[in-house]
């Protein structure tokens, strides 16, 4: 291939984590491999649009940056104290023997324990996934000076507090591969309802979760949690395309055309779910992949299999308390029972106060005052629910059903 | 690199004083201790007496005034430290963890600044 740019963006895409985290082991310092890497993939761009692109783009870049990292030290005041550090990389460049993957080592850096979880996704995002500042900052709804900070104060603790690119030992293994899946699926999560922006899904944080996730399974296939986080994302985001019309009104489950759902990512979803029960350990990723499955496998909403799902979220209830769990247990109940009985549970779920802040226990209690036929009620809760929406489709869809409910509020 | 683990705990939350559970946990210490001595870790820890031997000196515009007790009335206090010499945070988050008031107090992991030798 001629094209040079095109071929960068292709290899930016697969390689850049590989780079990042190959000369951050190296060197053990992730600022200057960041930097170096960056200035390699420079350096590419116009190499390889007037000399062509070199067999092994990877390998091409890793040693570009490898070589600037040495510039960097023996231009540093402290170079003798950086030596150690340069030996080490030597032997790690020379060494025959394949070493263990680097990224598993950058991404559960990343992903610390010891870092705040902000500073966690913003890392990853960063590091692992390439994203400039201004998109993570976009993405996460703040300015881009505040997201530098934020990069800047964990990148900060990682160098001062001693936090080491190392892979974890096989100990703590299980772990801290937990924490990288919480990290990605709150990636996902904010991808799939945009919290504070204008539009409902972010397809761009969708995809870097979707690639994270895929990454997490090559790097430790043996862990089935990672399977079903990756069949979780290729589930859920089947449905990305129907989950908004034309207009950018959100659409429910019940109006959303299944035909038009995602055949590809379904399949690939349930492939990657029958992988993971192959190895017999369930865990919650697994079970809500199944519950989504469930529903992307259902020719109609009439039609779904709603008491497996409630026998799902049962499994899961009977290892974590999550109030959210009880909820979604309750609304998949309801399609089986009447309404009126999941209202009673639900109030019984709101005495409890935990969901106060959380919308969807208002409008979940909205609805079902709706098809218990009290529509006077229901109004009371779409427009708590509405207090706390900060997504602009979302606010729209409720002033939209408050409109439906007879209420007067639908500017 | 060096690490502080500052040792934080309510003041009634340890076992009772004289009983076999304190007898028990004293036990604990001296063998948390030795196995920092037996890695190579250790460089130096004490408990300190109560806050209520706390004095917290400031000087402010060179007046130098003194206040009876910890520097802020939090409802868990330090109560000791240990200063230990290990490769990276992780080791030292373990060693942390192992801190035998941890299941009751809260243990603070500080990396100490390095400065250049003089």
């Amino acid at each position: 291939m001629s094209d040079g740019g095109g071929v960068i963006a292709e290899v930016f895409a697969t390689e850049w984590a590989r780079v990042v985290a190959t000369v951050a082991r190296d060197f053990g310092d992730l600022e200057l491999a960041e930097d170096c890497a960056q200035e390699a993939f420079e350096a590419a761009s116009g190499r390889w649009t007037t000399e062509g692109v070199p067999a092994s783009p990877g390998g091409w870049l890793v040693t570009v940056a490898r070589r600037r990292a040495i510039d960097v030290l023996r231009r540093d005041r402290r170079f003798e104290a950086r030596l150690p550090a340069l030996s080490r990389a030597r032997e790690r460049a020379t060494s025959a023997t394949p070493l263990v993957d680097d990224r598993l080592a950058l991404l559960v850096s990343c992903c610390h324990p010891a870092l705040a979880p902000d500073a966690r996704v913003a890392l990853t995002l960063k590091l692992v996934g390439g994203l400039t500042v201004a998109q993570i900052a976009q993405a996460f709804v703040v300015t881009e000076g505040a997201m530098a900070r934020r990069l800047s104060r964990a990148r900060g603790k990682i160098r001062r507090a001693g936090i080491r690119i190392q892979p974890p030992d096989r100990e703590s293994l299980t772990d801290r591969i937990a924490v990288v899946r919480t990290v990605i699926y709150l990636i996902f999560t904010q991808g799939h309802t945009a919290t504070g922006t204008a539009e409902l899904v972010r397809g761009d944080l969708c995809d870097e979760a979707r690639w994270l996730a895929g990454l997490l399974v090559e790097l430790v296939p043996d862990d089935p949690e990672n399977l079903g986080l990756a069949a979780l994302i290729d589930l859920t985001d089947a449905r990305r395309s129907e989950r908004v019309d034309a207009a950018g009104r959100l659409r429910l489950l019940e109006d959303q055309d299944r035909s038009r759902w995602d055949r590809a990512l379904i399949q690939s979803g349930l492939s990657l779910l029958a992988r993971a029960h192959t190895h017999r350990r369930l865990g919650s990723f697994q079970l809500r992949a199944a519950v989504a499955a469930l529903h992307s496998t259902a020719p109609s909403l009439e039609e779904t299999d709603w008491e497996s799902i409630v026998a799902l979220y049962d499994t899961m209830l009977a290892e974590d308390t999550d109030p959210i769990l009880v909820l979604n247990r309750l609304v998949a109940r309801s399609r089986l029972d009447s309404a009126i009985e999941a209202l009673a549970e639900l109030e019984d779920l709101a005495a409890g106060g935990r969901l106060e802040d959380y919308p969807y226990l208002h409008s979940t209690r909205a609805e079902l005052l709706l098809r218990s036929g009290r529509p006077g009620e229901a109004l009371k809760w779409f427009e708590r629910a509405l207090e706390l929406s900060d997504n602009p489709v979302e606010v729209a869809h409720l002033r939209h059903r408050i409109a439906a409910a007879g209420g007067g509020s639908g500017s | 690199m060096k690490y502080m683990l500052l040792l934080y705990s309510a003041e009634n939350a340890g076992p009772e004083m004289g009983s076999p559970e304190q007898a028990a946990e004293m036990q604990a210490w001296f063998a948390y201790t030795e196995a920092l001595v037996s890695a190579g870790a250790l460089v130096a820890g004490d408990p300190l007496q109560g806050v209520d031997t706390a004095t917290t000196v400031r000087v402010r515009d060179g007046e130098t005034s003194m206040t009876d007790g910890p520097f802020a009335e939090t409802k868990e206090m330090l109560g000791g430290y240990y200063l230990i010499d290990v490769p990276d945070l992780d080791t030292a988050l373990d060693w942390a963890a192992k801190v035998p008031l941890a299941p009751y107090g809260s243990v603070e992991v500080r990396p100490l600044m390095e400065l250049p030798p003089r």
